[in-house]
Formats: structure tokens, C-alpha cells, sequence
């Protein structure tokens, strides 16, 4: 009982954020001359309204879920891997390559094979991070942000150049279509991808809760100079985690490619990184809480082509939103001032002692 | 390396660098000209956000806003440049905006005390929600910031056209520069600023309040960030894109760091910073160099990353940097 107790009071927070988002969203809605019954109503409908908006919602949420996991994993390790938009493009791009140039290969190899090397070229990406933090002291923030400029760079230079289609004299900067041998189909019009999504979650859920890794990992999120002094190998393992928040993120671009896109394009899923913070918070920090986060933000952009039908409201009050359902997640606090009943006893994140960390 | 050593170092650089400058004025005046001045323009945004930054990092508080402070700051001064056609008020808008950025930082992370990182990361997701939600599409403002010329200095040869005929937040930019430096090293405002930043308890002991002292100075930094987007909006390009901060605030956080979290310090970093990108746009121009453009455009965050791991630990922040600050 106090076990469900505790559940319901952790849930009161992420739930009473998107209520208050949805209320102030409403208000803005009004603002601007619309009905907001009508403008939410379309928005529902636009995600869970039938099968073809659900599987939808399944396709924007699949990513998502990966980049929350990705952020989750850090959270937990008191990292904050803000480098996931980077890690996702070059898993993307990665696994677009071995796609399309790779051939010969029967169908589960050619997949497995294109995953794994997304999951690598994502894993890579954030081990530089890591070594960066572990040995220089570069704050995780700043090095992420850059890097995710590099990445875009550099995707967009091969897009354009070594990796560029070229069939039937195309212009467009865009890879080739991947081969149909490394397609991951839908099953009875649900993306198969999130299924794979909900084993991740589920599998990380348990390494974290059952595995010494797992645990050595949450007793850094409580402080590094404890588990230093617990006999934790501080560096290495910040490469290991960074790496592995990395390979999460790599295979959400891989299966983002591999079940949605078919190649890769310069400029898709810009802005997946934020949105996968907010998820993580919304998750409580938690990877299978993840998951009804992600189906959330996953519903609202799925839904927002059908709101602005509908009631005529530009798809941006979707950012606008999000940003605040961020806002009162990450200032719970503020929450917890109005309502004393929300105190928790979990100690808040900690991300920033490592800013000048001698 | 010690101290003495490291003098010698920077006085090399600096020394090696003003002398090329002379070279390359003598053999061609108007292109060195047309760099430098390019490099100071370049900057601006970069030097306001380290500022920012820094008198945030000086009072202990992280500021990771910038580039939504800078984003939303450049909106503000655009949105009220097209009401108004007046540039003072859009420019006095752009800075408030950014004030109120601060201030709203300063709730986060000095009163609720969230997380000074996930507080900042607030602003700069907040920022881009409701710049892109409100911003109208296809406008552009009627006249920019233009160029002024101070007379008389302006026309000694070299340093006038680089630094008495330029834009003119570029040049009150220069003036805040030094202003800073005297207040944060010479006055009481700029000793409570770091007592705050190294040691809260005492200086709370001796009777100073470190909320209203982290607040102020909050919001002191979120102006100069504003001045920094109005600078990108109004002056360097005449109208409003949502991705024209494009990282300016973290490298800023990079150019702070590197000037040792001191205004003057910022200043030249700044200046290394733009110089590079300045002689590379040059390059690249004068059909001297043959690099895709991505390569040349991804410079800056490359050097941003190797600056934070070269200098970070080395340039001593401040002792409570990020750190809560409780009243018993």
C-alpha cells in the first residue's frame, strides 16, 4: 500500500504539470480567437482518434523514447547528456550508409547489422563527451551543445557529398533509400520500432534496478565524491555511461531510419534532443515512465496537423506547450511551494557540481 | 607552467599578433581594414554574452540561458523595431527582455533552488517556444542600426576606422568592457558580486543579502545578453530567424572561460574567436582556400570544445560556483 502510495505521489507532479500546461495552452488558444474545446478536441483526435492517428502517435513517440532513455540513463548517473541530438543524427546517418550501400546480406543479418553500427557511431559520439568531462573537467552542457553543431555539420557535408543520392539526376542533399532488406515493417499497422522502444525501456529498467553496474551507476547520481570514496572508478565509468546514453540515442536514429525515414535527410528530427529532456523529467526519471511521456509528446505532435485543421491554430503552441510542461517539471519546486502535499523526499537533480570540479 | 612563464606566453602571442597586424596593414591596408573590423563587429554578441555570464559565474550563479536570453532579446528589439520604427525603444525593449530572463533565472535558481543547469535549460527551450509561436512571418524591419563615426578619432589611421567608426552597440560594447572591469575589481558593487560567488556564508555573516546581490547581478547579466540579441537582429542582420543566435551563448560561456571569467580577458578571447572566423570568411572569399563550408562553419564549436578542455579546470572559477545558497 504504501508502495502504490508512493507511486501516486511521484505521479502527482508530472500529471498536474501537463494538466497546468494544457489549461495555460487553452488560455493562449483563446487568446488568439479560437475555440480551445475544438482546438484540443482536433488534437486528440489527430493522435488517438483512430488506428492510422495512433500509429502515428507510435511513430513521432519512437524516437522520443529512445532520446528520453538516452537522457534518463545520464540523469541517473547525475550526467546530463544534452549531446543526444548529435548522437542520434550520426546513429541516423550511420545506419542509413550501411543500409543502402551494404548489400548481399540476408534480411536479420542486414538489419542487425545496420543497428549495431548505429548504435556505435552514436556510442562514439558520446565517449568523446565523456573523456572530455572524465579527464578535462569540459562541463558535459557546453561540449554536447558544440558537438551536436559538429554533427549537423557533418551530416550535412555527407549528405551532400560522399553519401549523396544520385539516382535519376537528383538535386535534393539526401542519402539513397535504404534497401528493402533493411526496412523494419510494420506489423498490423503498428511501427514495429516501437515495440523494440518498449523492450529497450523495459531491459534498462532492469539493468538499472538489478545489475552492481546498475547500481554503481545511481550512487554517482547521488554524488561523485561518494562513489569515488565507495571505490567507483569515477572516469571510467563516466565514459561507459556517456557511451551508452550515446548508443541509446544511436538507435533511435537507426530505427528511426530504418522504420520511418528509409534514408536520411539533413535537417530531420532537429529539436529531438529538447524534447527528450523533457521527457526524461516527465518521466521522473524513470525508463519505463519514459514511455507514457513519450506517447504523450509523441500524441501532441502527431496530433497538431489536425488541431490547426480544425480550429486554425498555428502547430507552434505545440513548442510553446512542451516548454511549459519543462518549465513546471524541472520547477517542481515551484509546485511544491503551492501544494505542501507534492513534498518529496527524493533529493532533486544535481547536475551542475560538476561545472568547475577541481 | 609558472606564472612568470606564463606572461612571457601571453605576451609573445599578443605581441606576435599586433605585429602581423602592422605587417599586413602596410602591405594592404584596406583588406586588414575590412577583417579587423569584421572580427570587432563578429565579437559583440560574444563578448556581451560573456559578460553576462560572467558577473552571473562571479555571484555563483551558472548561467546556461544565454543563448535563449540573446534569442529572446533579438526578438523582443525585432517585434518592437516594427511596432514603434523607433531603434532606441526597440533596443531598451531587447535589453528588458533580457532582464526578465535573468530575473526569471534568478527565481529558479537562487529561490526554488532547482538545478542551476536545468534552470537555464528552461530558459533557452522557453525561449524558442514562444519566439516561435508569436513570431510573424515575413517581416523586416524598416531601418538598422547604422554605422556612426566619432569625429576626429575616427580618422587616425588603422585604430579609427575599427573602433570610432563602427556600429554603435559594438562601441558601447567596448566601453562596457572596461566599465565592468573597473566596477567588478575596483568598487564595492564588484567585491559583494564575488564574495558572493566564493564564499556566500561570510559574506552573508558581514550582513550582505547573496539572494538580492545573485538576483541583481542576474539580472544586470541578462541585459547585456539582450543587447547581445538586439545586436543580432538590429544590427548585424535586419531581421529575425529563430535559429540566428546559433550557439553564440555557449560559446560565449567558451570566451568566458578563456578570458578567465574577467571582462578585459573575455574581450580578447572574443576578439581570437571572430578573428578566426573573420580570416576564414577572408579565405574563403578570396578564393584562396577550397574547404567545403561546413568544415569552416563547424570552427567555432570545434574551438569551443577545446577551449573548455584545455582551460576549464586550469582558470580557476569561482568557489561556489553552482551551488544553492541556504538561509538557515
Amino acid at each position: 500500500m504504501t508502495r502504490l502510495a508512493s507511486i501516486l505521489q511521484s505521479l502527482m507532479i508530472p500529471v498536474l504539470a501537463v494538466l497546468l500546461s494544457f489549461i495555460i495552452g487553452g488560455g493562449l488558444i483563446y487568446l488568439s480567437g479560437a475555440d480551445p474545446f475544438l482546438a484540443l478536441n482536433g488534437l486528440f483526435m489527430g493522435a488517438f482518434g483512430d488506428l492510422d492517428a495512433f500509429s502515428r502517435t507510435l511513430e513521432k513517440a519512437t524516437p522520443l523514447v529512445f532520446n528520453g532513455l538516452a537522457l534518463t540513463l545520464a540523469f541517473k548517473a547525475g550526467l546530463f547528456n544534452i549531446g543526444v541530438q548529435g548522437q542520434f543524427l550520426f546513429g541516423a546517418i550511420i545506419s542509413a550508409a550501411v543500409g543502402c550501400y551494404v548489400s548481399g546480406l540476408p534480411v536479420p543479418v542486414h538489419m542487425a547489422v545496420a543497428v549495431f553500427s548505429g548504435i556505435v557511431a552514436g556510442a562514439v559520439y558520446g565517449m568523446i563527451q565523456g573523456a572530455l568531462k572524465a579527464y578535462r573537467g569540459a562541463h558535459e552542457v557546453i561540449t554536447g551543445i558544440m558537438l551536436n553543431y559538429v554533427a549537423i555539420n557533418i551530416t550535412d557535408y555527407w549528405t551532400k557529398g560522399p553519401f549523396m543520392d544520385t539516382a535519376n539526376s537528383n538535386s535534393i542533399p539526401r542519402t539513397p533509400l535504404i534497401l528493402e532488406s533493411c526496412q523494419i515493417p510494420d506489423i498490423w499497422g503498428i511501427p514495429s520500432g516501437f515495440l523494440i522502444a518498449v523492450l529497450v525501456s523495459v531491459v534498462l529498467w532492469l539493468f538499472l534496478k538489478k545489475t552492481v553496474t546498475g547500481f554503481e551507476i545511481k550512487t554517482m547520481g547521488q554524488g561523485i565524491h561518494a562513489a569515488r570514496y565507495a571505490g567507483i572508478k569515477i572516469n571510467g565509468m563516466m565514459i561507459f555511461i556517456m557511451g551508452l546514453s550515446g548508443g541509446l540515442a544511436g538507435i533511435g536514429g537507426a530505427v528511426e531510419t530504418m522504420g520511418v525515414t528509409h534514408r536520411f535527410q539533413p535537417g530531420f528530427n532537429l529539436g529531438l534532443g529538447f524534447e527528450g529532456i523533457t521527457i526524461a523529467l516527465l518521466s521522473r526519471i524513470h525508463p519505463v515512465g519514459v514511455l507514457p511521456a513519450a506517447l504523450l509528446l509523441g500524441g501532441m505532435k502527431a496530433g497538431a496537423g489536425m488541431m490547426q485543421f480544425s480550429s486554425d491554430i498555428p502547430t507552434e503552441i505545440i513548442d510553446m506547450m512542451m516548454a511549459m510542461i519543462l518549465l513546471f517539471v524541472a520547477a517542481d519546486k515551484l509546485m511544491t511551494r503551492v501544494l505542501p502535499v507534492l513534498k518529496k523526499k527524493e533529493k532533486g537533480l544535481a547536475l551542475s557540481a560538476g561545472w568547475g570540479s577541481k | 607552467m609558472n606564472t612568470s612563464a606564463k606572461k612571457i606566453v601571453y605576451y609573445f602571442i599578443s605581441g606576435t599578433l599586433i605585429l602581423s597586424v602592422f605587417i599586413s596593414y602596410f602591405f594592404n591596408a584596406p583588406v586588414t581594414i575590412a577583417v579587423l573590423s569584421s572580427a570587432i563587429r563578429q565579437s559583440t554578441p560574444l563578448v556581451l554574452g560573456a559578460m553576462c555570464g560572467l558577473i552571473g559565474e562571479r555571484a555563483g550563479v551558472i548561467n546556461i540561458g544565454i543563448e535563449g536570453q540573446m534569442l529572446f532579446g533579438a526578438f523582443t528589439g525585432f517585434i518592437v523595431s516594427i511596432w514603434t520604427g523607433n531603434l532606441f525603444l526597440a533596443v531598451c525593449a531587447g535589453m528588458v527582455s533580457g532582464l526578465l530572463l535573468g530575473l526569471f533565472l534568478g527565481f529558479m535558481a537562487v529561490s526554488l533552488h532547482v538545478d542551476q543547469i536545468i534552470a537555464g535549460t528552461v530558459i533557452n527551450i522557453a525561449a524558442v517556444g514562444v519566439c516561435g509561436y508569436f513570431y510573424p512571418t515575413g517581416l523586416s524591419v524598416s531601418n538598422k542600426l547604422q554605422a556612426m563615426s566619432i569625429p576626429f578619432l575616427s580618422d587616425i589611421p588603422l585604430i579609427g576606422p575599427l573602433f570610432f567608426s563602427n556600429s554603435p552597440i559594438t562601441m558601447v560594447t567596448i566601453l562596457l568592457v572596461f566599465f565592468l572591469q573597473f566596477m567588478l575589481f575596483r568598487s564595492t558593487w564588484g567585491l559583494r558580486t564575488r564574495a558572493s560567488g566564493e564564499h556566500p556564508e561570510a559574506a552573508e555573516t558581514l550582513g550582505l543579502n547573496v539572494y538580492t546581490i545573485r538576483y541583481s547581478r542576474l539580472m544586470a547579466g541578462g541585459a547585456l545578453a539582450g543587447l547581445a540579441g538586439v545586436f543580432l537582429s538590429l544590427e548585424a542582420v535586419g531581421t529575425f530567424e529563430r535559429n540566428m543566435v546559433n550557439g553564440r551563448g555557449f560559446i560565449a560561456l567558451a570566451v568566458m572561460i578563456f578570458g578567465r571569467w574577467t571582462p578585459i580577458g573575455s574581450w580578447g578571447a572574443a576578439l581570437l574567436f571572430a578573428l578566426t572566423s573573420a580570416l576564414q570568411t577572408q579565405l574563403q572569399f578570396s578564393d584562396t582556400l577550397h574547404i567545403p563550408h561546413q568544415f569552416t562553419g563547424m570552427l567555432p564549436y570545434l574551438m569551443t570544445v577545446f577551449v573548455i578542455a584545455v582551460f576549464m579546470k586550469r582558470n580557476n572559477p569561482p568557489e561556489a560556483l553552482g551551488m544553492p545558497f541556504e538561509k538557515d
